[in-house]
């Protein structure tokens, strides 16, 4: 059996047709129109997804790879637009269109009172059609064409609120961060094509193995490894996208945009899409050693230093953004021990629960009419019961409780750390065993902070107040216009959607997705690195494998972060100020997020600007126009007005020159002439 | 008619002009509309070429040939290949969206302007047609007098200066084309391009004569460091003398390097590769930080049309690395194709950036990025459409500012790694000024009241930038029907780089 390919095309179309819909006819469709629309096609795309996953895994339909039409071809490079859709690529569909959906339901509550309404829909339309070209694409061409247009709409919805500076900062930052990922990605894919000679995935990959034991030559003396290199290009372009150590500093500020698109672009699908392209790439990566420690150790490093900064925020967003940080880098910690499997599937259940926190996240900024600091909060629980239950069955997601979504995703990865030998396994496996603490820390932070304890703010009552949810900055932090109440149905259904995959699809799906062959052909790993392969030795079912995570090191870790911050943040509020003074220097380092923007910005943004400035003034300025153009010009001058002044009028002159000129002549026939004569 | 199509596409706007300039100063909608008259003629008569050019059979076709000096036997001879065909039709399409453009934006001398524009636009049809070195030489030179009148009539301030740094610049390249033509049909008793492209050459000529081609050429593209003309250039002249200047005029530049260099020089332009590939990325590298600190939006987009044309010359010249070094003919093919495309995408999108800048100035009166800001509160479509050039100006996939540039990386690729990881480096810088530019011009809040009071597009500017914009997403996402027209007129080229003269 045989996927069809206009269902494919549905999927991918009709998010675009969406899109363009509430763009282009937003004024005449109106809000109803747009969203409606928008909503149709996902509803289709997200249907049709289903479908097709269904096909795949139990009607038992082939993998799907075929080219739709010819984007360009010379001689023997071909670059198309085409798909391969296989398992891997029918969870990442399923996903996308499923927490999509969702989101776009909730943007119906959470953006009701913005001008940019059909704008907002038109845009998140456009990203999961970019996102769906990039999971569906068959090749590096259409791979890098999803990769830049999920960058253009990220762009686009972190400066949604255009008049903001800090967000139309933020979106400058998130593109050109993302652009030197980009950089790193181009060049690798020219290094696919430089070594085996075609952009095709499945040619490419049939070709690997002739990588080993080619080098690419950088100077004459020095000699790199085929696959080390390109790998290392391509996961560059990772970076960038999945907010790895030194590229993550744009994913915090990258909070500016509304909350519908933190949860949907920064933490469910679009940043994961390096982790995809690397699951995907893993015929190329398993070549390279080196390059896979490079993968771990930069996973590892992010996945505890960014979950630092975590403890430190107050905004209840940026708590979410680092803790993305740090989960991504749990997810490239586990590409990076050859655990592909391991890390898709966190991709998965992360996707779950990190949307529900950002949702849940928005529902309170709604209820707390745009404010986002957690100090102004507290007590939040009984105005609105949905969200809070939700958020903790996400946060418990999110620490690895054992039995939830997140646990099964999260131990095996530090379990496949702990059995890999590779070079930076023991720095990583210390990562990933620290920064389940601190994951813990900061989660349990931010539930106390915001829905228990005392409530920090009072209610003011205004005449003439309309309830909006914008424009509300007239009050002084902590004051609200009127007392916080439970989001709307359209916020909330999608926080119990949400809730139900972050609690139970691990427990369904870890046997076969990370211990048993159902991925197929889609990820490929080598025999000796294999680890979850060793793990699956001793896993017996989910059960066993939940009631034996009660008797880990990780579980222990978790109940001694949620002892010291129930002490804290309900028994003893006073003690958070206390450590925060104690360990000041501690704070500052984290709250300055290791002076890492600082530097950038002064090295990359106003060093550049000062180059420029120099190569402008010194090199187009100074040099070419005034030493060489208007220099030449001026010679040209000079010699003109000395010629002029030759030519003076007066008789006298003229006389005298000629007189000088004789004597000069007859002098000089004098002196020399006898000489000259003899020849 | 088709077996005198190029000359009836020379001569059908430059005739045009007469009747245009006959409609006088006071009856300037009458000159409006029969510019336009012959603008639209002149494309729909470009419209078939498609048809009567074989894209699959290549080399030079629609042939005319007409002794024109004979003391000095030169040829009026035209003919066309799949790349000037792709160039001719650039210029008829950008033709009409000039005229369009300056629909009421012309108000002083409007016949003589649409005339000016007319006749340069048959000048550049010319060019890109000519097979008499002699008569490219003509019109390659007379090309400098229209644009010389539109930007010293209806230039800025400062037109006096930057007609004159334009004109003498292009034309001391074009001093050293003639002495190398000279050189050439002393030694080949001919101007014809064919028989001095089989001309046996000594290095040392093929030397000279390069250098003397590369300097005209350069000039006009214009490359790192004979450049300085065309940010002064663009910024006096009107809108309608940038979008050609820019759209195609630069094309001309490379479109005679194809050529002059390739064919003729074929020894000398494989050994001083590494000058033009190393000029190509401080063109990339060093004019982007130079763009970044313009605060003068039309000298930005001036500087990134230099920086974006040394994406041409650079897959232009990796392209006798990889046939020559390599013996890669299908690699080399990829970079020139690159090229290829570069020049048709620059000519879209750098049109559609100065048409938008034009958009601006008509409304507020000045280039100055710090005197706008905030532009999206009131121009919201004007906003759509200077984001979607932004980004094709970027090089973002999907629009045609992608393809050239992921071309020519790739071959750049196979010939030098290094090479290419200077040439990708326009991914970083390339979108870092394009996109301040565009977060000071576009988002934020209004702080200059008069932006308050700008209008949004009209329907005559929406028909311009929907033009431009129709066909930077066309070729965006479907380039191969433009490479396919190209395809066999690349090919042919290709292996004309790989035939040692000496």
């Amino acid at each position: 059996m045989q996927l069809s390919t206009s269902i494919l095309l549905i999927i991918a179309l009709a998010p675009l047709a969406g899109c363009l819909l509430a763009g282009f006819l937003g004024k005449q469709i109106g809000r109803a129109g747009a969203h409606s629309a928008t909503i149709l096609g996902l509803l289709v795309s997200c249907g049709l997804s289903f479908h097709v996953l269904y096909q795949l895994v139990w009607a038992g339909a082939a993998n799907y790879d075929q080219n739709i039409y010819t984007w360009f071809e010379i001689g023997r490079f071909n670059a198309s637009i085409g798909f391969m859709i296989d398992r891997l690529t029918a969870m990442m569909m399923v996903v996308v269109t499923f927490v999509s959906l969702l989101v776009h339901v909730y943007t119906i509550g959470y953006m009701a009172d913005d001008p940019g309404y059909q704008r907002f829909f038109s845009y998140i339309s456009l990203f999961t059609f970019s996102m769906l070209m990039l999971v569906m694409s068959n090749n590096f061409l259409q791979l890098f064409f999803g990769w830049e247009a999920v960058g253009l709409v990220s762009y686009l919805l972190i400066g949604f609120w255009f008049k903001r500076p800090t967000a139309i900062f933020a979106n400058l930052k998130a593109f050109l961060v993302n652009r030197v990922g980009d950089f790193g990605f181009l060049l690798g894919i020219a290094a696919v094509l430089y070594f085996l000679n075609t952009l095709d995935y499945a040619t490419a990959f049939a070709a690997a193995p002739t990588l080993v034991g080619k080098t690419l030559t950088i100077t004459q003396s020095t000699q790199w490894d085929a696959a080390t290199v390109i790998c290392i290009l391509l996961f560059i372009g990772a970076m960038g996208k999945s907010a790895q150590v030194p590229l993550h500093v744009w994913l915090p500020d990258s909070m500016e945009g509304p909350t519908p698109i933190s949860a949907l672009i920064h933490a469910a699908t679009m940043v994961t899409a390096g982790i995809f392209m690397v699951a995907r790439m893993s015929p190329l990566f398993e070549l390279s050693q080196g390059a896979l420690s490079f993968v771990m150790v930069i996973g590892a490093t992010g996945a505890l230093f960014t979950g630092l900064i975590g403890i430190v925020q107050n905004d209840i967003k940026r708590v979410v953004a680092y803790s993305t940080l740090s989960q991504l880098g749990y997810m490239t910690v586990a590409l990076g021990v050859s655990a592909y499997a391991g890390a898709v599937f966190h991709l998965m259940t992360h996707a779950f629960f990190k949307a529900l926190l950002f949702l849940g996240a928005g529902s309170v900024i709604i209820a707390m009419h745009h404010e986002q600091d957690m100090r102004y909060m507290g007590g939040l629980r009984k105005y609105m019961p949905i969200t809070w239950i939700t958020m903790w069955i996400g946060s418990l997601a999110l620490v690895a409780i054992p039995f939830t979504s997140g646990f099964y995703s999260k131990d095996a990865i530090i379990e496949a750390v702990g059995e890999s030998h590779r070079w930076g396994s023991s720095y990583a496996y210390f990562c990933v065993m620290a920064g389940a603490f601190v994951t813990a820390l900061y989660t349990f932070r931010q539930m106390y902070l915001t829905f228990h304890g005392k409530e920090r703010f009072t209610v003011v009552a205004q005449h003439g107040h309309h309830d909006g949810h914008d424009d509300h900055g007239h009050h002084a932090p902590g004051e609200l216009a009127h007392a916080p109440h439970e989001s709307p149905w359209v916020v909330t259904l999608p926080l119990v959607l949400l809730a139900i995959p972050s609690l139970l699809v691990g427990f369904f799906t870890v046997g076969p997705m990370l211990f048993g062959d159902w991925f197929g052909k889609a990820i490929h790993v080598e025999e000796a690195n294999n680890v979850l392969g060793e793990m699956a030795g001793h896993f017996h079912d989910a059960a066993s494998m939940a009631l034996h995570g009660f008797w880990s090191l990780p579980f222990g870790l978790v109940l001694l972060a949620f002892a010291i911050q129930t002490y804290i943040y309900l028994f003893n509020p006073a003690l958070a100020g206390r450590i925060k003074g104690a360990l000041k220097p501690l704070w500052t380092v984290l709250d300055r997020k290791y002076w890492i923007d600082d530097v950038y910005f002064a090295l990359f943004a106003k060093g550049s600007v000062k180059l420029g400035r120099l190569f402008w003034k010194a090199g187009d300025a100074a040099v070419i126009d005034g030493v060489m153009v208007d220099g030449t010009t001026g010679v040209v001058e000079r010699i003109a007005a000395g010629m002029r002044r030759l030519q003076s009028g007066y008789l006298y002159q003229y006389a005298f020159a000629m007189i000088i000129g004789l004597i000069l002549l007859l002098g000089g026939y004098w002196l020399f002439g006898p000489t000259l004569a003899v020849h | 008619m088709f077996n005198h199509l190029l000359s009836l596409l020379i001569w059908l706007p430059i005739v045009g002009a007469v009747p245009v300039l006959l409609a006088g100063s006071a009856r300037p909608n009458a000159a409006r509309w029969l510019a336009l008259l012959f603008m639209v003629l002149t494309f729909v008569v470009s419209l078939f070429l498609l048809p009567q050019y074989d894209s699959a059979r290549g080399g030079m076709q629609l042939v005319e040939s007409q002794l024109w000096i004979a003391s000095l036997n030169v040829h009026y001879a035209l003919a066309a290949d799949g790349i000037s065909v792709a160039l001719i039709l650039l210029t008829t399409i950008v033709g009409i969206l000039v005229v369009v453009g300056a629909w009421e934006v012309i108000q002083t001398k409007t016949h003589q302007y649409m005339a000016a524009m007319l006749v340069l636009e048959g000048l550049m049809i010319g060019v890109f047609c000519a097979t008499d070195a002699l008569l490219f030489y003509v019109f390659f030179e007379a090309m400098l007098i229209p644009m010389f009148i539109l930007i010293g009539v209806w230039g800025g301030p400062r037109r006096v200066y930057a007609t004159l740094k334009f004109f003498i610049y292009t034309f001391l390249g074009s001093i050293f084309m003639l002495i190398a033509l000279l050189y050439l049909y002393h030694k080949a008793g001919t101007f014809d391009l064919r028989t001095l492209a089989s001309l046996p050459l000594t290095f040392t000529e093929q030397a000279w004569i390069f250098f003397a081609f590369l300097l005209a050429f350069a000039i006009k593209v214009p490359m790192v460091p004979v450049h300085t003309w065309l940010p002064d250039a663009h910024v006096e002249a009107p809108t309608g003398g940038s979008v050609v200047l820019a759209a195609v005029m630069l094309k001309v530049g490379t479109y005679g390097m194809l050529r002059f260099i390739l064919p003729i020089v074929p020894d000398a332009g494989a050994h001083y590769t590494w000058l033009v590939v190393v000029l190509s990325l401080v063109a990339i590298v060093y004019i982007g930080y130079v763009a970044l600190v313009q605060d003068d939006m039309k000298k930005l987009v001036a500087y990134s049309s230099v920086a974006h044309m040394g994406f041409v010359t650079l897959g232009i010249f990796i392209a006798f690395m990889l046939a020559r070094g390599a013996g890669d003919v299908d690699s080399a093919r990829l970079g020139m194709q690159g090229a290829m495309v570069q020049m048709i995408s620059h000519g879209f999108v750098s049109g559609a950036m100065f048409t938008c800048i034009g958009v601006m100035y008509d409304r507020l009166h000045t280039r100055l990025i710090k005197d706008y800001g905030g532009l999206i509160n009131v121009m919201p479509w004007f906003g759509f459409f200077y984001v979607l050039f932004a980004m094709a100006n970027c090089g973002l996939p999907g629009t045609s500012g992608f393809v050239g540039e992921f071309m020519v990386v790739l071959a750049s690729f196979k010939a030098n790694p290094w090479i290419a990881l200077f040439a990708a480096f326009t991914l970083i810088i390339g979108a870092g000024y394009t996109l301040w530019m565009v977060k000071r011009v576009l988002w934020g809040e209004i702080h200059n009241p008069h932006v308050a009071e700008m209008k949004d597009i009209n329907g005559r500017e929406t028909f311009v930038l929907l033009a431009f914009a129709a066909l930077t997403v066309a070729l965006g996402v479907w380039p191969e029907p433009l490479v396919r027209l190209m395809d066999s007129s690349v090919t042919q080229l290709v292996q004309q780089l790989a035939i040692h003269k000496i």
